[in-house]
C-alpha cells in the first residue's frame, strides 16, 4: 500500500515538473542556507578553539591591578600558595632587550619567572635545563631561549653553554625550547599570535630568564603584576580559581579591584558559547527560509487539492478511504520536502566545498553531520506540517461534492 | 439485496427545503437488471447516490444486504463502495493521467491485493471487455466508447455485488450505446445485478424493471 500510494504521489509530482521543482527551492535554499551557515559557524568555533586550547587550559591568569603600596614580592610567591588545589605559581615579566652574541645583536621578547612557568606552560626543552630554584635565588645570569632563537644567533638548536649578552649583561644559555613550542604558548594574546603568521619572515626571539634577573635587566618591574598558576588538573580548575581567588582577597585587604583572575577555560567556554549563539541564530535565520519554503508547499498542495478535488471524488467513490486520500497527499507534500532537502545537502556540499577552496586553510568547512541529519528532520516536519491540512482538506471532501465538481 | 424504506433527502436552499428524495421506497433484488428513470431533476441522482453509499438519507432507512447503511463509518463506507458497488458514470470518470490498465488497477489498489493478483485480474477485465489491446492508452487516447468500457472494466474488475450506471450510455452516440447496453446484458447474464439510472426511456426499456421516479417520489414500478 505505501509503495503504491508513494508511486501515486511520485506521479503527481512529475505531471508538473516546473512547479514542483518551484516548490522545492523553497526548500532546497532553506536547508543549503542551514547547513552552509552553520558549519561556516562551526568551522569558526572550532579554528578558535583550537587556537586558544593551544595556548594551554588549564592555568589561571592573575593581574594585579593595584598593588595597594604593598607589592607582592617574589619570595611571598612560593608561601601564598600552599593550598592543595593550585599547583604550582609562576611570576610573569616580559620586556624587550638588546641581545648581543658576537656579531649579531637583535631586539628579544626576554620573560622573567620561574621554573615552574614551564610546567604551567607546558613548554618543553630540546637541550639543557630549566630555570631552577637556585638561580632564582642566587640571581643567576641564566638563560633559556627558543630553538628559533638558537639558530638566529649561533646557527643550531643546540646552543647549550653559549653565551649571550641581554643589554650588555652576560647570560649563560642553559636551555632550548623544542621547536614546536611557538610563541603561542608563552602566554601572549590571542591576537597578537594570529596576527604573527609563522610564515612572515621576522622570527620572534624569544628567551626565559629567573625573576631576579629580570627584575635587574628591566628597570619597571620591581614587584610581581602577573602571574599564572596551574590546577593540579583539568577538572579542579574552578576549585583552584576560588582558592586563588580567597588568597588574593587576603592578600589585598578584601578588594575585588585590586586583581584579576582570569581562567583559561572559561574563556575558552566563553568562547565557545558565543560561537554557539552564533551558529544558533544564522541556523534560526536558515530556519526561518526553511519555514518559508514549507508555507511554498502548502500553497501549492493547496493548488493542487482544487484542481485534483475530481481526482479525489473518482478515488473516493471506487473505494479510496480518507486514509488512503491523506496518505497520497501527504506523500506528495513530504516527497517534494525530502527530494528538495536532498538536493539541499548535495547544493551545500558544493557550496562548502568551493568556500574551503577560497578561504584556503585558514578554515575548516567540514560539513556538520549533526546540521545535516538536523535538516532532514526538519525538513521532514516541514513537509508533514505544512502538508497536513491540505491532505486533510482533501480527505474530507465529500465524494458527491468532489465528483460534481468540474474543474 | 437493496431496500429503500422510506429515504428521504433535504437539500436547504435558503429557507426552503427541498425534498430531493421524498419517502422513497423500493426494493431490488440481487440478480435484478432494474432502471430508474425520471427526468432530470426528478432525484434520481439523488438516489444513484444513497444507493452507491456516495451519499446518506436524511430519513428512512436503506439496508444493502441486509444491514442498515447508517451503522457504518465513513471508511466502511468506503471498503463498501471498493468491494461492492461498481461505479459507471455518465462522463466515465476515469483517471486522465492514468492509463486503461491503470485506471482499471485503481480499485484493487485500495483493496491492497497483491501486484501479481492484480495484474491477471486487470487483464481478465479488460478482456471481458474487449480492450486488452488498449490496455497502456491513456484515457485521451481512447474513444468514448472504449473509455466507458475502460469505466466498465474498473467496475467489474473488484467483482462486484451490484453494477450501479448513471446515464452509461449519455455521452455517447447510439451505435456505441448499443454496444454498451450488450455489455450490461452479458454482465446480467453472468448473474450480476445491475440498476441503470436513465431518462431514455428506450434504455429504460432493456431493463427488467423500471422503477419510475418523479420529483423524489417513487410513482411506479413496471415490469
Amino acid at each position: 500500500m505505501i509503495v503504491q500510494t508513494w508511486k501515486m504521489s511520485w506521479a503527481a509530482v512529475c505531471a508538473n515538473k516546473l512547479r514542483t521543482f518551484l516548490t522545492m527551492l523553497g526548500i532546497i535554499i532553506g536547508v543549503s542556507a542551514l547547513i552552509v551557515l552553520v558549519s561556516i559557524a562551526d568551522g569558526a568555533t572550532t579554528s578558535v578553539s583550537d587556537q586558544i586550547s593551544a595556548m594551554g587550559s588549564n592555568y589561571l591568569t592573575v593581574q594585579i591591578s593595584d598593588d595597594k603600596e604593598n607589592p607582592l614580592r617574589l619570595e611571598e610567591l612560593s608561601q601564598l600558595f600552599e593550598d592543595d588545589a593550585i599547583e604550582a605559581a609562576a611570576p610573569f615579566g616580559n620586556t624587550s632587550v638588546t641581545a648581543k652574541s658576537g656579531y649579531t645583536s637583535e631586539s628579544m621578547r626576554i620573560t622573567g619567572t620561574t621554573g615552574s612557568y614551564f610546567d604551567i606552560m607546558d613548554l618543553e626543552l630540546s637541550y639543557g635545563r630549566t630555570i631552577k630554584q637556585t638561580d632564582v635565588e642566587n640571581n643567576s645570569c641564566v638563560l633559556i631561549i627558543s630553538s628559533d632563537t638558537a639558530i638566529e644567533f649561533f646557527g643550531r638548536a643546540d646552543a647549550v653553554g653559549e653565551s649571550l649578552s641581554l643589554n650588555g649583561r652576560p647570560f649563560l644559555v642553559v636551555g632550548v625550547l623544542s621547536e614546536d613550542n611557538s610563541s603561542l604558548t608563552s602566554g601572549q594574546s590571542l591576537m597578537q599570535s594570529s596576527s604573527d603568521d609563522s610564515e612572515t619572515t621576522t622570527v620572534t626571539l624569544e628567551g626565559y630568564i629567573p625573576y631576579s634577573a629580570f627584575i635587574r635587566i628591566s628597570d619597571s618591574a620591581l614587584d610581581i603584576t602577573r602571574f599564572y598558576a596551574s590546577s593540579s588538573d583539568e577538572e579542579s580548575m574552578d576549585e583552584a580559581e576560588n582558592a586563588m581567588e580567597q588568597i588574593m582577597l587576603g592578600r589585598f585587604g578584601q578588594d575585588e579591584d585590586a586583581f584579576s583572575i582570569q581562567n583559561q577555560s572559561e574563556i575558552m567556554e566563553a568562547m565557545i558559547s558565543v560561537n554557539d549563539t552564533m551558529s544558533l541564530m544564522l541556523g534560526g535565520i536558515a530556519a526561518i527560509s526553511l519555514l518559508v519554503g514549507g508555507i511554498g508547499i502548502m500553497n501549492i498542495m493547496l493548488v493542487s487539492v482544487t484542481e485534483r478535488t475530481r481526482e479525489i471524488g473518482i478515488r473516493k467513490a471506487i473505494g479510496a478511504s480518507r486514509g488512503s486520500i491523506m496518505m497520497q497527499f501527504l506523500m506528495e507534500a513530504l516527497l517534494v520536502s525530502m527530494m528538495g532537502c536532498l538536493i539541499g545537502i548535495a547544493a551545500s556540499f558544493g557550496i562548502l566545498k568551493i568556500a574551503g577552496k577560497v578561504m584556503g586553510d585558514s578554515m575548516n568547512f567540514q560539513m556538520d553531520m549533526q546540521v545535516m541529519w538536523i535538516s532532514v528532520g526538519f525538513s521532514l516536519l516541514i513537509g508533514l506540517i505544512f502538508g497536513l491540512y491540505p491532505a486533510n482538506k482533501a480527505a474530507r471532501k465529500k465524494p458527491i461534492d468532489a465528483l460534481r465538481f468540474s474543474g | 439485496m437493496i431496500q429503500l424504506k422510506e429515504v428521504s433527502k433535504i437539500y436547504t436552499i435558503g429557507d426552503e427545503c427541498v425534498y430531493a428524495l421524498d419517502h422513497a421506497s423500493m426494493q431490488i433484488k440481487e440478480g435484478e437488471f432494474v432502471s430508474i428513470i425520471g427526468p432530470s431533476g426528478s432525484g434520481k441522482s439523488t438516489m444513484m447516490n444513497i444507493i452507491g453509499c456516495l451519499d446518506t438519507a436524511d430519513e428512512g432507512e436503506y439496508i444493502l444486504d441486509g444491514i442498515s447503511i447508517e451503522q457504518y463509518s465513513e471508511t466502511e463506507l468506503a471498503r463498501i463502495r471498493n468491494k461492492k458497488i461498481g461505479f459507471i458514470f455518465q462522463n466515465f470518470n476515469l483517471l486522465p493521467k492514468l492509463t486503461a490498465e491503470e485506471n482499471v488497477e485503481l480499485p484493487l489498489i485500495y483493496q491492497r491485493i497483491k501486484t501479481s493478483e492484480r495484474r491477471k485480474r486487470v487483464r481478465e477485465a479488460l478482456e471481458k471487455v474487449e480492450l486488452s489491446h488498449r490496455m497502456h492508452h491513456c484515457p485521451t487516447e481512447l474513444s468514448g466508447g472504449q473509455q466507458q468500457r475502460v469505466a466498465i472494466a474498473r467496475a467489474l474488475v473488484t467483482a462486484p455485488s451490484l453494477f450501479l450506471a448513471d446515464e452509461p450510455t449519455g455521452n455517447l452516440d447510439s451505435k456505441t450505446g448499443v454496444e454498451i447496453m450488450k455489455l450490461f446484458h452479458e454482465l446480467h447474464e453472468m448473474g450480476n445485478t445491475i440498476v441503470l439510472i436513465t431518462h431514455d426511456n428506450g434504455v429504460a426499456d432493456e431493463a427488467e424493471r423500471k422503477i419510475r421516479i418523479h420529483d423524489g417520489k417513487v410513482k411506479e414500478v413496471t415490469v
